[in-house]
């Protein structure tokens, strides 16, 4: 069979990509591990050697959601039948249903926090970069290398003054704490990828524009802006990734209202022995919003809008 | 449609004079060409009539307003790019209705459909609305370049090289195309070429540029058969004028330093000697490259050519034009 040079043959795309998908299964395992865990009853999370087949069962995410009691079974046997399958559940552990836990909450504050916090670097990062890249700034690259200075350390060896400013200020444990803390981590990624997403973006079209009959603010929205919607997305998914997943500060500035959910999760230790299906069960929901927003901004990491509308 | 007139325009970039003292005035409805090669000002000047320069010292008139301070926008010019510049993340349809869309022009929806469509049958793009920007070709890409300006009635259309990107059959349709929309709507334009045959052909006045200077403004004949310097002479006519000692042919000529040659200004079968180097058929002309005494010279062969390569030829110049030392012109034609 006769291929071009430049296009590789059948059997090089099948070496390639029985490599891929082999490495992707790899890297895949324990996630498949932990959401098939999640699926799992606890005693069946524990048995050895594991078990790779079994039935299905809700309970970890009833665990994950609920607080239950242990009842006598003459009290269980005076309750009227259960209402719906969590109840169902519980019961066939000789509990009750006492209430909704915590992993609610904590969940939303991670949305609250890990989005917040993205959309404030990014809106800062794109004016910011759009700055850097357009005006003459006096001192405009001791100014970048100052912002990157920023992450030349873990932000972590900052912990305790951060701690101590936090509890002057009257941040600690406090959403727009989090917030400020993680887009001040966020905020020099932000700028340093933008500015080189922004400077690829040809002047003239924003001197089209501003000939057009707009302002200078109206052509960085209307003509830059979406230009560099590729760029936006990516570098809000590294910024989304970061304070969501960020675990060191959360554990040492959040305990109570704006506790998110990475320092929560491990502390779901269930009544007499560990709870893995619970913990897995939260640690499966806890992927979902990253996964999500990737899949969404997914064809704008992929395509190169920009590409051939100016003649270089 | 407006008059605009530009009084003695200075910019620098830094230690470069990119326009130094140009002054023109741009009669209204009249079709401008800035004609000079790269880095001679031209952009510049259109960029600073636009606003996207701001101006080191004097004045742009526009319909005899002083719009030094306005923004582009207040300045109500309208701009084809060389480099396209189309929106890409916008279809031609919306990337044509942008300018009607600003918050300057608010264009009612009905009047935006009426004149996208009208402008897109001017330029034959009319079955191009829907595609992205990014999916057209270079010629059709210029095209909505051109009518993105065309959908505006600005006071003055400043156009840069738009045409030099484009193939030879298109460039020559739409330079015919542009003459046209012009004359029809009596429009001001403004438009920098290095294209001599543009400048011909479309132009009222023809405006030559040296190292940001303006050195000589006039019709494209007057600049073709009065032209006030060999520079100037020299970005007319085709083949290009000969520059020649005045002293290479016997009759001495004046304080004349140099003589112009252009090809009618050529007698052959009298006169000097000169050899045939190469014979170039063009199809419409034939063109010879002769040598005489060491001299380069390009002319054309009279019809049925009876020259051929390394054969003489004797040539006799008529009434040439005369130039100083300095390459300026000596005006009395018969000293």
């Amino acid at each position: 069979m006769s291929y071009s040079i430049t296009e590789p043959s059948s059997r090089q795309k099948w070496v390639a990509g029985t490599l891929v998908i082999t490495y992707a299964i790899i890297t895949m395992i324990p996630l498949l591990w932990i959401m098939m865990t999640s699926f799992k009853t606890p005693p069946d999370s524990i048995s050895y050697p594991p078990k790779v087949f079994y039935e299905p069962s809700l309970e970890g995410y009833v665990n994950l959601f609920t607080t239950r009691t242990r009842v006598s079974p003459e009290k269980l046997a005076s309750l009227p039948p259960p209402e719906n399958f969590a109840e169902e559940i519980v019961r066939n552990r000789d509990m009750v249903i006492a209430g909704p836990s915590k992993f609610g909450g904590r969940f939303l504050n991670s949305v609250i926090i890990g989005f917040g916090s993205t959309f404030l670097s990014i809106f800062l990062g794109t004016l910011a970069a759009y700055a850097f890249s357009r005006f003459k700034i006096p001192f405009a690259d001791d100014l970048l290398f100052f912002i990157l200075s920023t992450r030349m350390m873990p932000p972590i060896a900052v912990a305790i003054p951060i701690f101590l400013m936090y509890r002057q200020l009257g941040l600690s444990d406090t959403h727009l704490g989090m917030i400020l803390l993680y887009t001040a981590v966020n905020i020099s990624l932000a700028v340093w990828l933008l500015k080189g997403f922004i400077d690829e973006i040809p002047r003239e079209y924003e001197e089209a524009a501003l000939i057009d009959g707009y302002t200078r603010f109206q052509a960085f929205y209307k003509v830059v802006l979406p230009q560099a919607a590729t760029g936006i997305a990516s570098t809000a998914i590294f910024c989304l990734i970061f304070a969501w997943n960020e675990y060191a500060f959360a554990v040492l500035l959040t305990s109570g209202t704006a506790q998110t959910a990475p320092p929560f999760i491990p502390t779901i230790i269930g009544v007499g022995g560990l709870d893995w299906p619970a913990i897995a069960a939260g640690a499966t929901l806890f992927l979902l919003p990253v996964m999500i927003f990737t899949v969404m901004l997914r064809k704008h990491l992929l395509r190169g809008i920009t590409f051939g509308a100016v003649r270089k | 449609m407006a008059e605009v007139i530009l009084e003695q325009l200075c910019k620098s970039f830094g230690r470069e004079q990119a326009v130094i003292d140009m002054s023109m005035k741009i009669d209204n409805g009249s079709f401008v060409v800035l004609l000079g090669p790269t880095g001679a000002g031209k952009t510049t000047t259109l960029r600073l009539i636009s606003g996207l320069e701001t101006l080191d010292s004097g004045t742009v008139r526009i319909d005899g307003r002083v719009v030094n301070t306005e923004t582009p926008a207040q300045r109500d010019v309208a701009m084809v790019f060389q480099q396209y510049s189309l929106y890409p993340h916008l279809t031609v349809r919306n990337n044509l209705a942008f300018p009607l869309r600003s918050p300057i022009l608010k264009t009612p929806k009905a009047e935006i459909d009426r004149k996208v469509a009208e402008v897109a049958g001017i330029l034959h793009i009319s079955n191009k609305l829907d595609n992205r920007a990014t999916e057209l070709s270079g010629g059709e890409m210029q095209r909505v370049s051109i009518g993105r300006a065309l959908v505006r009635d600005p006071a003055i259309f400043l156009m840069d090289e738009p045409l030099s990107s484009l193939d030879a059959r298109l460039r020559a349709d739409l330079r015919i195309e542009l003459k046209r929309i012009q004359s029809e709507l009596g429009s001001t334009l403004l438009y920098v070429t290095h294209d001599q045959i543009e400048a011909m052909t479309m132009a009222t006045h023809v405006g030559v540029l040296q190292d940001g200077k303006l050195v000589q403004f006039g019709t494209p004949r007057e600049i073709y058969e009065n032209p006030g310097s060999i520079y100037v002479a020299g970005r007319l006519g085709l083949p290009r004028i000969n520059i020649l000692p005045a002293d290479l042919f016997s009759s001495t000529r004046g304080r004349a330093a140099n003589i112009g040659l252009r090809p009618e200004h050529v007698e052959y079968g009298t006169g000097q000697e000169a050899s045939v180097k190469r014979v170039e058929h063009l199809g419409d002309q034939t063109r010879l490259h002769l040598d005489l005494k060491g001299h380069a010279i390009t002319v054309l062969s009279p019809h049925g050519n009876p020259y051929a390569a390394g054969t003489t030829v004797k040539i006799q110049p008529v009434n040439p034009l005369c130039f100083d030392e300095s390459g300026n012109r000596i005006t009395e034609t018969n000293p």
